[in-house]
Parts: structure tokens; C-alpha cells; sequence
């Protein structure tokens, strides 16, 4: 209880020290002369989160940056090593496993997400407004569970017992009944397909979101658009393949983007299912794994940088597009 | 056999068993948790919890794992914890993005599309990128000035708030280019300063976009368990932290688990439940996160 009023206290408190710094900058700036006010005024507005954002997200990315070529010692000193934290990191027997695992999780998930979303804002487009609500309500609550949660779930669903013993995981009874023997699914390592079954999880937990965007994206298309395919004598196939989803395009691109991002940074699903044991680690579990278990300060930041890089490709996307967006406004 | 193919057709039984059989796919893990939560240990161990509904009468239904959760664990603590992260870490961030959003929107300076392009690119930089530098600033700041830092609720408030930024700034942003610019310029021209214009005009206009945010960020923040593990840890633990040490030594049974699981799911399933509309609303305003 304690720690309630302490965070309403800091609510209250926050409240009014942000408003009072507001305050304070519009006081200092209105008697201004009006060229000075108009050339300072912006950054009683927009100064206070650059200085927050600086401070608290650009410099530490630098400095990730930096301590990605040093060493550093008990003492939290530091040396500067050149690339042997890369080259340590490279040497371990888990970056080529770890490289791929990302590879696919990029390659099969954000596709595979768009696809179910797709379908579900289609589908659901056709029923009718009730059961269309009801629907979508079920495919989009898993957006609100947390990947810890996620995790009990699954692993239950997964859950194995030896041959012979009660099974209490869902998957090992529908694979004994269909006449296979018990298997401890998430380390089965054979076509990878513990990696699948944790990117299972990934889809389950945000088809809903593609789903809420792809469904907004089907409901603008014109409607004189589809009455034109009909008329043509189009089937409800080649109506959705010619006509809808041409015209949908720019949004699953968007989602497609998003889930891109999503899988380069996975980590919760790993961390919680398997702790990136039996070959299903990843860029962001192994720094958490190099700095949080064994402290290995270079090796963790290296790891970082390195998804910092295979993430800047899509960041300049994300700009450029929105400079579009922004031209055709 | 005609109006058997009318009756298909006018009650859409192709997509309605379609979406029929991706639900149960979707609803069922949950619907599993949900049922083991009331069972029994004895029972939760030995049969699968689908056997729950063949003898659905003889089943020791039972709320003991929730209470031994509540009481016997530290969960209920665990949950005050998750709210005093989460509450101020949702209000906090808001002031500071509307007004951010408002000097990006209706004034002209040097640098502006540059400032809100490195927003836009800080959309997607992973967490984990800040996450080792802020915490070695925060643990030198407790050792310069003697005041506890790391560990503390303040610390994960800081870094949410921080993180919650350029996505708050962007969908505010959004909303906001939506206001029409001639009811600005006419407060402008009445004589109304920025400062007025944004308190009395803009910020009462954003509420719509301002409640879809924070729903969004709540929800984050809630299930959020990297900033939390890294900043408060074991020192307060929240819901997300304890649960997974919770699943790590699972020897009190899985009915444990999943009521823990429930007590945590249910106030974003209520949060969704009861504001929907706006969350999705705050979706479709631009989740890029």
C-alpha cells in the first residue's frame, strides 16, 4: 500500500513540476523581444523532452556504442580492445546458431502474421457486424497478455511428460492419440522446430494487431471499386486478389514493417519458454545472457550493436516513408 | 436443396466456420490456463485439463490456488508493485509528449523536421541498445549524491517515460496535424500566446488521442518485464518478475502458475475489455513499437 501512495505522490507531484517548468518558460520567454521570442519559444515546447530523450536514450545508445570496443574490468574501468568483443562473440559456438535463429524468426514470422491478420479482417468483413465484433474481440486479446503470461500458457500447452506417464500438455495429446510417441517439444532441435513453436507464440499474441489495421484498411476500400468487380462477374476470390488487395497494399507493408521489427528484437518469448537453451537463442537474449548472467560487459554490447545494425536498414525506411507521407500531405 | 445454398449464403456459413475454427485455435491456450487455475493439484497433474469437462460434476472445483497465491505468495505485493511502476509511468510521459507534439505541430522552427526525424528513427531502436549505459548513469548518480536510484520504482518510471516518448510524440502529433491550422491562426490573431492556445485549445482537443495513448502505454508497461527486471528487480519485484521465477521452480503445480497468470491477466483483460474502442483507436494511430 505504501507503494501506491508513493506513486500517486509521484503522479501529483510529477503533474505539477512539469506544468510549473511550463510555466516558468513561458514566463521567461513572453517579454522577450518578439524576433528573440519567436527563435526561442519552440524549445520551451519541445526543449524539455529533446533534453529527456538525449539524455536518457540517444547518449546511452552511444555509449552502447562505445563500450562495444572497450573491456571492462571488476571496477567498471575501461579499455579500449578494437573488435575482439565482435570477435569473441563471433568465436562462441552460439553465433552461428544465433544468426540463423533471427534469420528465420524475421523470415516466417512477420509473413505469417500478416497472412493470419489477413484472413481474420477478411473473413470477419463478411459475417456481420455482431459476430464480426465478437470475433475480433477473440483474436485481439492475446495483444494484451504479457509474454510472461504467454509463456505459462504455452508451456503448458507444450508441457511433456515421459512415455507411458499422464499427460497434461495439450500438443503431446494430440500427437499420442494421433499415434506418436511423447516429446519434450521445446527441445527438439530437428528442423528447428522448437524455434517454430516459439514463433507460434509470437503469432498468437499479435495476428490481432495485424488484424485491427488490415480489417481498418478493407473497410476503406471504395465500395464502387468492389461494384464494378461484380458487375464484371468477378469471383469473391478474384474480387479479394484483383481488387482488395492491391489496394490494401501500403498496410500490410506497414504491418509487414512492424512485425519485421518486432521479431529482429525478440526476446521475452525466448527468455521465458527457454532461456535460449537447445539452439533458440537470439541477438537480444544473448545480451541479456552475456551482461545479466555472466557480465560480460564488451560481448553484451557487441550483441547490441550488432541488432542496432540490422535494424538501421528499416529505421531509414521508417523516415524516408514518413517524409513521403509527409510530402503528400 | 436450393434453399439449403440460400440459407448458406444469407448467414455466411463458409466465413463463420472459418473464423469458428481460427477462435477456438485463438481462445483456447487461455480458456486451458483459465480451467487448470481451478483445479486442483492432485488433478491438474495427472489428467489434461480438457478432462475437466468429461466429468465435469466429479471435479474438485476450487479458487485454492488463487488464494494461496493472494496470501501464501508474495504476489499480492507483487501486484501493488506492477501498479506503482505502471500508473506513473503512463501519466508522466503524457504532459511532456502533448507539449512536444504541440511545438512540432503548429510552429515553425530551424531543425524541426530534423528533430521529429530522429523521433520517427527512435520509434524502433531496440531498448536493450540504452538499457546498460542508463543503468551505470543511475548507479553513479546514487553513489555522487548518496540518493537510491536503481532498484527504485523512480528508475523504471524514468526509463518508460523516456522509451514511451517518441511514440507518445508521434501519435500525438498525428492527432493533432488533424486540428484545422485557421483555428489556431484565428486565437493567434485574437492575441492568444502558444502557451494559452495549447492549454485551452489544443491539449483539451488531444483527450481522444491522450487516452488512447495511455491505454496502449499501461498495457506495456504492465507486461513490460526487461525494464522492470533491470531497474526495480528483486527489491520490489512486479507481477511479470515473479511470475516468470515462479515458472523457472514450478513444483507447486501448474494450477499455481495459472492462477498467478490470471491474477496478472486481469487487469489487462479488464483495461481491454472496458476501453477497447480507444485502444484500438491507439493502434491504428501508429503502433510501431
Amino acid at each position: 500500500m505504501k507503494d501506491l501512495f508513493g506513486a500517486v505522490e509521484a503522479i501529483v507531484l510529477g503533474i505539477l513540476a512539469t506544468m510549473f517548468l511550463y510555466w516558468v518558460g513561458n514566463l521567461a520567454v513572453r517579454n522577450l523581444p518578439r524576433r528573440i521570442k519567436a527563435a526561442l519559444e519552440p524549445y520551451v515546447f519541445i526543449g524539455p523532452v529533446l533534453l529527456i530523450i538525449g539524455s536518457f536514450l540517444v547518449w546511452p545508445v552511444f555509449q552502447s556504442l562505445r563500450l562495444s570496443f572497450m573491456e571492462e574490468d571488476l571496477t567498471g574501468a575501461t579499455t579500449w580492445v578494437g573488435l575482439q568483443n565482435f570477435k569473441d562473440l563471433f568465436d562462441e559456438e552460439y553465433f552461428g546458431t544465433m544468426i540463423i535463429n533471427n534469420i528465420l524468426w524475421i523470415a516466417i514470422v512477420p509473413i505469417v502474421t500478416v497472412i493470419a491478420g489477413l484472413a481474420m479482417a477478411q473473413f470477419a468483413n463478411n459475417v456481420g457486424p455482431r459476430r464480426e465484433k465478437i470475433f475480433k474481440s477473440i483474436f485481439f486479446m492475446p495483444m494484451t497478455i504479457s509474454f510472461v503470461s504467454a509463456a505459462v500458457i504455452w508451456r503448458y500447452i507444450y508441457a511433456y511428460a515421459p512415455e507411458g506417464q499422464d499427460q497434461v500438455g495439450l500438443l503431446n495429446t494430440i500427437w499420442t492419440a494421433l499415434g506418436g510417441v511423447p516429446q519434450a517439444w521445446l527441445q527438439l532441435q530437428q528442423f528447428k522446430i522448437n524455434n517454430l513453436l516459439l514463433m507460434v507464440i509470437f503469432v498468437w499474441l499479435n495476428a490481432g494487431f495485424s488484424m485491427v489495421l488490415l480489417s481498418a484498411a478493407i473497410k476503406s476500400v471504395p465500395e464502387d471499386t468492389l461494384e464494378a468487380g461484380r458487375v464484371d462477374g468477378a469471383s469473391t476470390r478474384q474480387i479479394f486478389f484483383k481488387i482488395i488487395l492491391p489496394q490494401i497494399w501500403p498496410t500490410a507493408l506497414a504491418v509487414f514493417i512492424t512485425t519485421v521489427i518486432g521479431a529482429m528484437k525478440i526476446f521475452d518469448i525466448v527468455l521465458a519458454m527457454t532461456g535460449g537453451n537447445y539452439n533458440t537463442t537470439v541477438l537480444a537474449q544473448t545480451f541479456f545472457l552475456e551482461y545479466f548472467s555472466y557480465g560480460n560487459t564488451g560481448k553484451a554490447m557487441a550483441a547490441v550493436v550488432l541488432l542496432m545494425v540490422a535494424i538501421t536498414p528499416v529505421m531509414i525506411y521508417q523516415i524516408r516513408h514518413y517524409k513521403k507521407m509527409e510530402a503528400s500531405r | 436443396m436450393t434453399t439449403l445454398r440460400r440459407y448458406i449464403d444469407k448467414y455466411r456459413v463458409g466465413s463463420t466456420l472459418t473464423l469458428l475454427f481460427l477462435a477456438i485455435i485463438w481462445l483456447l491456450p487461455t480458456i486451458g490456463l483459465f480451467i487448470t487455475s481451478l483445479r486442483e493439484k492432485t488433478e491438474a497433474q495427472t489428467s489434461g485439463w480438457w478432462t475437466a469437462f468429461t466429468n465435469f460434476a466429479e471435479q474438485n472445483w476450487t479458487t485454492i490456488a488463487y488464494r494461496e497465491m493472494i496470501s501464501g505468495s508474495n504476489l499480492g505485493t507483487s501486484f501493488i508493485s506492477s501498479l506503482a511502476v505502471t500508473i506513473p509511468a503512463t501519466v508522466l510521459p503524457l504532459l511532456f509528449a502533448a507539449y512536444a507534439a504541440y511545438g512540432f505541430t503548429f510552429m515553425r522552427f530551424k531543425g524541426r523536421e530534423v528533430y521529429f526525424s530522429i523521433i520517427i528513427g527512435l520509434l524502433v531502436v531496440p531498448l536493450q541498445a540504452a538499457l546498460v549505459p542508463v543503468l551505470k548513469m543511475f548507479i553513479s548518480f546514487t553513489e555522487k549524491t548518496g540518493i537510491p536510484l536503481s532498484g527504485q520504482f523512480a528508475a523504471a518510471w524514468i526509463v518508460h517515460a523516456t522509451f514511451a516518448m517518441p511514440l507518445a510524440i508521434y501519435i500525438l502529433r498525428n492527432y493533432m496535424s488533424t486540428i484545422p491550422v485557421p483555428l489556431i491562426e484565428a486565437a493567434r490573431v485574437d492575441g492568444a500566446e502558444n502557451f494559452t492556445i495549447f492549454w485551452r485549445l489544443v491539449f483539451p482537443m488531444s483527450i481522444p488521442a491522450l487516452a488512447s495513448f495511455a491505454i496502449f502505454q499501461f498495457l506495456w508497461v504492465w507486461n513490460d518485464y526487461l525494464i522492470a527486471f533491470v531497474f526495480v528487480g528483486n527489491e520490489h519485484p512486479v507481477l511479470t518478475y515473479t511470475l516468470l521465477s515462479m515458472l523457472g521452480q514450478h513444483s507447486e503445480g501448474w494450477q499455481t502458475v495459472a492462477a498467478g497468470s490470471f491474477i496478472s491477466l486481469s487487469v489487462p483483460l479488464f483495461v481491454f475489455f472496458s476501453l477497447q474502442r480507444y485502444f484500438v483507436r491507439g493502434l491504428t494511430a501508429g503502433a510501431v513499437k
